[in-house]
């Protein structure tokens, strides 16, 4: 006899926890496997999912390198564990190349985690200052930095961003791809059973263009991660960047197609440096 | 505003009158400054387009210098159009050697007419002579030789990645160092392989147009370096111009905003130093008295016109009284006055408007129930002078805790805790520099994760280097200027 099979809600992910949308709003993702309804984040959610990234953050960063390295290496023996499950996911939003996409995702995990105790090593430098004094400069997280990764590939785009900024020890808030908010999910369940602090990677799914503008002038926010894409279009991008002047954010307005990269680079992006003296003598 | 801003009275006791210093003037007499500047333009100096003029005043007599070229829309396109053209034919092809050889004799010649350059730094600012020579001109010159070295070595810049000039680089600078500010703009634009259009701010831009005359005798290639002089509009019309690559500004957090929102939406890259309300933190177990001299030098250098100023004094709440004793003490003891006298430790405030600015927020100070401690020094008669001043019984919300007043004046607030320290050092929108007094090694760098700043000093303060890389986090900027991470404001990955 056929079994029913038992059907997967949907939710936001914020703090390790998956929340229903306090507005109670959902949006319906259409495909040839019928409907599904995701949770439609609110503003209120986005303020909450802040306070979760601040949160995560603090106890993020001040974890040892060596430690976010192997809980982020973790992330990538959970996703390998799920990889049916994604590549399915993936497939049934309806990509063509899905196995070669989780492949890449996972991978591209494994490499940033490899930079967890690298990065500053290779981002820091002793500067030789004229006169008796100890001098170094080191990479630092910002914070809370909100992405809005591409629509294409979206497993792949959603790692690409997310892990070179919180492999330094930032938290991400992550505006979920529109076109397959499910696969996020999917994703947010390995992030969960990865060891990974609550708050340190939030994912809410909804309307781009509702909860973005909101975001881009929290004050509690350090960095926009912007890739663009057809649900952020040139318009949104711009007004948020000027909207996250208010705090003098850091911004970064990108082509989708970069994102399909990986390297020290997107790491640097979102570090801030910092220098620090001493005198030297007796 | 009343005179009485300048709360000289309530206070303490004046001291007793000790021996006078007798006047020790700097010679002036090697300098000749013409009485009316140009703007400096694909390597020649020429009358600007506007027709107009403005003049530039010495702060600590209130007269006129000289007037300088009011640049308009049409002369910054002319600038930007000359700095295109330098970019395109001949600096992005110069091999990085040849380009770093230009870089050095720019430095080596500022070493040649250093004394000539602080002397008119002074003039023109109000900074005393033993600061605009000692620190601001030798600074300067260090940049340029120091940035001259990376122009055939920008690869090791960005690790694994080869690195490309951007373009033409339009820089905006204040008038707090403006020589220094130039060299820090300048250098590794012009290492990097930019071509570059420079706004000198309104009050200072004597030095940098020397510094034009200097970079002509280098025989640097026409247009490579460009300089034009006007106040806010000028400046608008650089950072908007389209043919602008890449917006670089130091200057106030307000119109750092403006220029980011403008900026959104193109392809400009951008970096910002803005300002400043350091913290400068002396727990208990501190050398108390170097302390004094690093809280003094952290506030009274440059008359307190330095955006990493520690102005905001966080004292363990055990010496507060000795500390507030011996600052009391120490205030006296600054000669305030002409800053050509090579014995003034403070000089000219560098504006009328600045000026009236730092008192209004002093102003703010008493009326909000703030206690206020003043030097009995002697002002001058004429020009921008204000005494050394503190306050006691500040809290945080205060005006004088929260908003950047760019002048000698300091606010004391008291902790109990290292981490109460932290909460109060972090509790400001800005996020540039930090002090640290304490004789435990690992508190210093306990504290120094902690304190949200780029910049953190332990056991010193108000340190600057061409090696050291130095900008903001949070609303003091982003970007860094010194040291290889100063290179990549420059540079983008190929």
């Amino acid at each position: 006899m056929d079994r029913l099979a038992i059907e997967k809600t949907y939710k936001l992910f914020v703090k390790n926890e998956f929340i229903r949308s306090e507005s109670g709003h959902s949006l319906a993702v259409t495909d040839a496997s019928g409907v599904t309804n995701v949770a439609r984040a609110s503003r209120k959610d986005a303020r909450d999912a802040v306070l979760a990234a601040k949160e995560g953050h603090k106890s993020w960063a001040g974890k040892t390198a060596y430690l976010r390295g192997q809980v982020l290496y973790r992330l990538a023996e959970v996703m390998e564990g799920r990889r049916a499950e994604l590549v399915e996911s993936r497939t049934r939003a309806g990509a063509t190349d899905a196995a070669a996409e989780v492949d890449a995702a996972i991978d591209r995990v494994v490499h940033y985690a490899g930079w967890a105790d690298k990065l500053a090593t290779i981002l820091s430098s002793a500067n030789p200052v004229a006169g008796p004094h100890f001098n170094v400069t080191s990479p630092e997280p910002m914070g809370v930095v909100v992405v809005v990764p591409p629509e294409q590939r979206p497993l792949l785009g959603l790692v690409s961003t997310i892990l070179p900024i919180i492999v330094s020890g930032n938290a991400a808030l992550v505006l979920a791809p529109e076109a397959d908010p499910r696969t996020s999910v999917a994703f947010c369940e390995c992030v969960a059973t990865s060891d990974l602090p609550g708050g340190v990677i939030n994912v809410l799914t909804g309307l781009r263009s509702e909860v973005l503008p909101h975001l881009a002038k929290h004050m509690d926010v350090q960095g926009l991660d912007l890739w663009k894409s057809a649900t952020l279009g040139d318009e949104l991008a711009k007004a948020s960047a000027v909207a996250g002047a208010d705090n003098v954010k850091r911004v970064k307005v990108r082509a989708e197609a970069a994102a399909d990269a990986e390297g020290l680079g997107f790491v640097e992006a979102w570090v801030e440096q910092k220098t620090v003296w001493h005198p030297v003598g007796l | 505003m009343s005179k009485d801003a300048n709360v000289q009275g309530s206070m303490t006791k004046p001291p007793k009158q000790g021996w006078l210093y007798a006047p020790s003037p700097e010679a002036t007499d090697n300098v000749r400054l013409a009485p009316r500047y140009e703007l400096f333009v694909d390597g020649k100096f020429s009358a600007p387009a506007s027709g107009k003029y403005f003049p530039t005043v010495n702060p600590s007599t209130e007269t006129v210098i000289a007037e300088v070229a009011d640049a308009n829309e049409a002369d910054v396109d002319r600038a930007v159009t000359a700095a295109r053209r330098a970019y395109e034919q001949v600096w992005s092809k110069m091999p990085g050697k040849e380009r770093g050889k230009y870089v050095y004799r720019i430095a080596r010649r500022i070493q040649e007419r250093a004394r000539e350059l602080a002397i008119v730094e002074s003039l023109d600012g109000g900074k005393p002579i033993k600061e605009s020579r000692d620190v601001d001109v030798p600074l300067a010159a260090a940049h340029f030789f120091y940035y001259a070295g990376w122009a055939d070595k920008l690869d090791y810049a960005l690790p694994g990645r080869r690195a490309r000039s951007l373009g033409v680089a339009g820089q905006v600078i204040p008038w707090n160092f403006p020589l220094l500010m130039a060299a820090w703009k300048l250098a590794p634009a012009l290492a990097c392989g930019n071509t570059v259009v420079l706004k000198p701010a309104e009050t200072t831009p004597l030095t940098a147009l020397l510094l034009a005359q200097i970079i002509q005798e280098c025989d640097l290639p026409p247009g490579v370096v460009n300089i034009v002089t006007g106040a806010g509009p000028t400046g608008a019309a650089l950072v908007g111009h389209p043919g602008v690559d890449k917006v670089a500004f130091t200057g106030s957090t307000d119109v750092g905003k403006r220029i980011q929102r403008a900026l959104a939406g193109t392809s400009k890259r951008l970096t910002l130093e803005l300002g400043g309300k350091a913290a400068n933190v002396v727990f208990a177990d501190a050398a108390i008295d170097q302390a004094v001299e690093g809280i003094v030098n952290g506030i009274y250098f440059n008359q307190g016109h330095v955006c990493c100023a520690g102005s905001r004094l966080l004292v363990e709440e055990s010496i507060h009284d000795v500390i507030v004793r011996k600052l009391k003490r120490r205030i006296e003891h600054l000669r305030v006055g002409d800053p050509l006298d090579k014995n003034t430790d403070v000089g000219a405030i560098n504006s009328k408007e600045q000026l009236q600015k730092i008192r209004m927020l002093v102003e703010s100070g008493v009326s909000e129930g703030c206690s206020i401690h003043q030097s009995h020094a002697r002002l001058p008669g004429r020009g921008y002078f204000f005494a050394p001043t503190f306050f006691t019984g500040v809290s945080q919300s205060h005006r004088i805790a929260q908003e950047e007043i760019f002048g000698p004046v300091l606010s004391v607030l008291t902790f109990r805790t290292p981490e109460e320290a932290v909460e109060k050092a972090n509790n400001t929108v800005y996020g540039l520099s930090a002090g640290i007094w304490t004789d435990k090694a690992a508190k210093v760098f306990w504290m120094s994760r902690r304190l949200r700043a780029g910049v953190v000093w332990g056991n010193t303060f108000n340190k600057f280097d061409p090696t050291s890389p130095f900008g903001g986090f949070k609303e003091s900027g982003f970007g860094r200027e010194g040291g290889a991470a100063g290179l990549l404001p420059y540079l983008e990955a190929v």
